[in-house]
């Protein structure tokens, strides 16, 4: 199996503020690899070192030692980002443009054609039901219309790999759900899923294989099965690998 | 290049969008319209005068908006993190730094014109004198000076977190230049050692703006500058920019943008 994406010994330290403390070690040696058409499961409590790692994928934070690469080029190149689609976890978009004119201007950026720009726009408004929204200013979106943008200009290059930093957070559970849905019709398309999530019922329904990360560790990696073998079930797995001791006073 | 010009158009987009903009853009081109409107057209002293005070006006309106316009490009994409999903696609930061510069140089290329025009329709009204030459070969240096400055300005907001404190020392040091740059090299040599050795290197290492300022000739009637001295004041201005470019972009480069 090829590995869409891979960390090799990726080690990230930010440098202290104050120098009396150590420099903080996010990630700490991480090797990790996602084959083509996996929908993979990136967990970890916070402050794992989850939006690190995507981070050094997207080339925003340089590696302190090892390396990661996408479709086997080094993410230094931002030619790596061709065929990648990417939602960050906290984003505004520019608010004074119209979501249409965001997509567009996008679409510039990966060199789409203007034939494929059109129906690109078009494909996406309806995916994510914004097309009654399309030609009014971003600032004017409620929360969840402005998920809905980033999910939409994640996908406007008709990416083979999509990396989503908790997609899901701060939405409605309608709003889950459709992601959710977006998510397995992306999979069925075969294309290549890694995102982060606290959603662990959601992970296990969607996921082929999940790692679990915690302080800057790889502490499990494997099918959802093979990581929640001698638990009840992926949540039970999760709390015994992050080390949480259930109170006995049940 | 059709991924700068994308970014540029953002910039652009942006600057006709916001309201604050207009203020100053709508003042000036009230204030030129309003000189003109006063009837004193006859005496010559006072026409000088009131053209001055015209082109004093668009020369201070214009650096204020190209500026505070530049000053806030970087640290607003930063502030609203929209710098991520951008640099998430197959963009470089040079193309990113290329790109604000062509928006914000463009733009003010559109507001130079436009203050211009005003200057030449409510002058050449009343008047009866058009000048046209002079008044492109002026909005020419004028707009190629601003790219020095706008340049200037990126390199500045790279290292300054807050736009204010960039736009601030910008104005100070580009006003300094405008006004001091002539007289330096005069002022240098009535200093003791080593103030006339700091202020002589100076002179020859700094950006020569003032060299850009035609309104004498516009408003004394000069006539042209040579277009061989328009080609190599272009070709100076030029350098610079590229100079200011890479320094901003060597500094955006390593930028850790997460912190
Ligand atoms: N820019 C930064 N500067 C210093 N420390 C950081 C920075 N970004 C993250 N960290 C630290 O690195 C660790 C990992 O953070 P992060 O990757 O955001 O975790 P997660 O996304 O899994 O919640 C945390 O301890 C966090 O405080
Ligand atoms: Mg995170």
């Amino acid at each position: 199996m090829t590995a869409i994406l891979q960390t090799q010994k990726l080690r990230v330290e930010y440098r202290s503020r104050d120098f009396r403390q150590g420099n903080k070690i996010a990630l700490n040696g991480l090797d990790l690899e996602v084959h083509a058409g996996e929908v993979f499961g990136f967990l970890g409590p916070n402050g794992a070192g989850k939006t690190t790692t995507m981070n050094v994928l997207l080339g925003f934070v340089p590696p302190s030692s090892g390396g990661a690469s996408l479709f086997g080029i080094d993410v230094r190149q931002p030619i790596a980002r061709q065929r990648i689609g990417y939602l960050p976890e906290l984003t505004y978009y520019y608010k004074f443009l119209t979501a249409e004119e965001l997509l567009r201007f996008y679409a510039k950026i990966f060199g789409l054609t203007r034939a494929e720009t059109d129906k690109r726009i078009a494909e996406l408004l309806k995916l994510v039901e914004l097309e009654h929204a399309a030609k009014r200013p971003i600032k004017s979106y409620s929360k969840g219309m402005q998920q809905r943008v980033g999910l939409a200009q994640s996908l406007i290059n008709n990416p083979d790999l999509l990396i989503l930093d908790e997609p899901t957070s701060g939405l409605d559970p309608l709003g889950r759900m459709k992601v959710r849905e977006i998510i397995q019709r992306l999979k069925e398309q075969g294309k290549t899923v890694f995102f982060s999530s606290h959603e662990l019922g959601e992970v296990e329904a969607i996921c082929d294989r999940v790692a679990i990360l915690d302080q800057g560790d790889l502490k499990a990696i494997g099918t959802v099965a093979e990581v929640s073998a001698g638990s009840a079930n992926l949540e039970q797995a999760f709390l015994k690998i992050v080390g949480y001791q259930p109170s006995s006073a049940s | 290049m059709s991924k700068i010009f994308a970014l540029a158009g953002v910039v652009i987009k942006e600057l006709y969008r916001r309201k604050d903009f207009y203020v100053l853009f709508v003042l000036t081109a009230l204030l030129t319209l309003g000189a003109g409107m006063v009837n004193f057209f006859h005496d010559d002293k006072i026409v000088r005068y009131v053209k001055d005070i015209c082109l004093l006006l668009i020369w201070v309106s214009a650096l204020v908006i190209s500026v505070v316009t530049t000053a806030r490009q970087i640290p607003a994409e930063r502030e609203a993190r929209t710098i991520f999903p951008l640099l998430a696609k197959p963009v470089s930061r040079a193309q990113v730094i290329v790109g604000k510069f062509l928006g914000c140089w463009l733009a003010t290329g559109v507001a130079l014109v436009v203050f211009y025009f005003f200057f030449a329709v409510v002058t050449g009204s009343k008047e009866h004198f058009w000048p046209w030459a002079a008044y492109l070969e002026a909005v020419w240096m004028h707009w190629v000076m601003l790219g020095v400055v706008i340049a200037m300005v990126l390199l500045g907001s790279i290292y300054f977190a807050a736009p204010s404190s960039t736009s601030t020392i910008t104005i100070i040091v580009v006003g300094g230049i405008l006004l001091l740059g002539t007289h330096l090299k005069i002022i240098a040599l009535q200093q003791p050692e080593p103030m006339q050795f700091i202020l002589t290197l100076g002179y020859f290492v700094m950006p020569h703006l003032e060299w850009y300022d035609l309104r004498d000739f516009v408003v004394y009637d000069m006539g042209l500058v040579p277009v061989r001295a328009v080609a190599l004041a272009t070709l100076y201005a030029a350098v610079w920019t590229g100079i200011f470019l890479v320094l901003a972009w060597l500094g955006f480069r390593r930028k850790n943008l997460t912190t």
